[in-house]
């Protein structure tokens, strides 16, 4: 099977207020905090997972677009290949916080362990049982054809059967999430251009 | 000592993020790992900075959290007995 018969199998946006999936509005809320917003999608989507309340925000964002488009998926060999601008610095500024107090500095083991962007992807893994390969990407911008190229390859080299990817992006109360999945059959062609126009959509 | 076992439970609650748990819903002898509150190593690693910042007590060998952090009991009577603040 060729790259060019690669499909975008379904895709999800969580931004503004809003988590869609294949371009429906599946839940809104008007919480102008990012934590009341996101723990209102938790409830809408009936996900029954207690450890979402201890992960990071970046964790959280990421958690809710994989189970919005993982859910009602059998499949188990999906790679996971995410990217964002801000990396996990809304938690490193936590943490150097906590390390920095004049009076008594106390690091906290539950902060610290978010101060790497692709933990979120660990717990994407867990909660769905994924064993696949995954790689985290720090870019300026989204950049769908480096995402895509490596996940032609893992599809190419049957490494995966399916690749969740995407932009997954949080920083000081601002979220942006826009993940998709790549597979054999799906809605829409493969490319670039096609991605692009996926991510901006509002 | 009750007054302390009310204290340890809402610092766990707030400190472990412990969502849709309240107060009442923890027994004293409760186990607070597996198959009670369902806390992880993280949370015991917590627990550990909770009683170093909170009453001054510092675990010298973690090994130790095993039997203090059984329950809300064993975590009052160890931090009764042994606090410095």
């Amino acid at each position: 099977m060729s790259s060019a018969d690669y499909k975008i199998k379904s895709y999800c946006h969580i931004r503004d207020g809003k988590v869609s999936k294949n371009g429906e509005v599946l839940f809104s809320d008007s919480s102008e905090e990012f934590s009341a917003f996101i723990k209102a999608t938790y409830k809408h989507f009936e996900t029954d997972y207690s450890k979402f309340f201890k992960m990071d925000n970046l964790s959280k964002l990421a958690f809710m677009g994989a189970e919005v488009l993982l859910r009602d998926t059998d499949e188990k060999n999906i790679a996971l290949i995410l990217s964002n601008r801000a990396s996990s610095l809304d938690t490193d500024r936590k943490h150097q916080a906590a390390i920095s107090k004049q009076s008594g500095a106390f690091a906290s083991p539950a902060v610290f362990v978010y101060t790497l962007p692709n933990i979120c992807m660990g717990e994407i893994s867990i909660r769905h049982e994924l064993y696949s390969e995954n790689s985290f990407f720090i870019f300026a911008e989204f950049k769908p054809h480096l995402l895509s190229d490596y996940a032609n390859d893992l599809l190419e080299t049957e490494k995966a059967n399916e690749v969740l990817c995407g932009w997954v992006d949080y920083d000081k109360g601002k979220y942006d999430a826009f993940l998709y999945v790549i597979a054999k059959k799906g809605l829409l062609p493969l490319d670039t251009g096609e991605l692009t126009k996926l991510y901006r959509t509002k | 000592m009750s007054e302390l076992k009310l204290e340890l439970k809402e610092k766990i609650i707030e400190q472990l993020n412990l969502e849709d748990v309240s107060v009442d819903e923890i027994a004293d002898n409760d186990p607070l790992f597996g198959e009670g509150l369902g806390l992880d190593s993280i949370d015991a690693l917590e627990l550990i900075v909770m009683l170093d910042k909170d009453y001054g007590i510092k675990l010298a060998d973690p090994k130790e959290g095993r039997k203090i952090f059984e329950s809300i009991d064993t975590m009052a009577a160890y931090i009764a007995a042994n606090r410095s603040n």
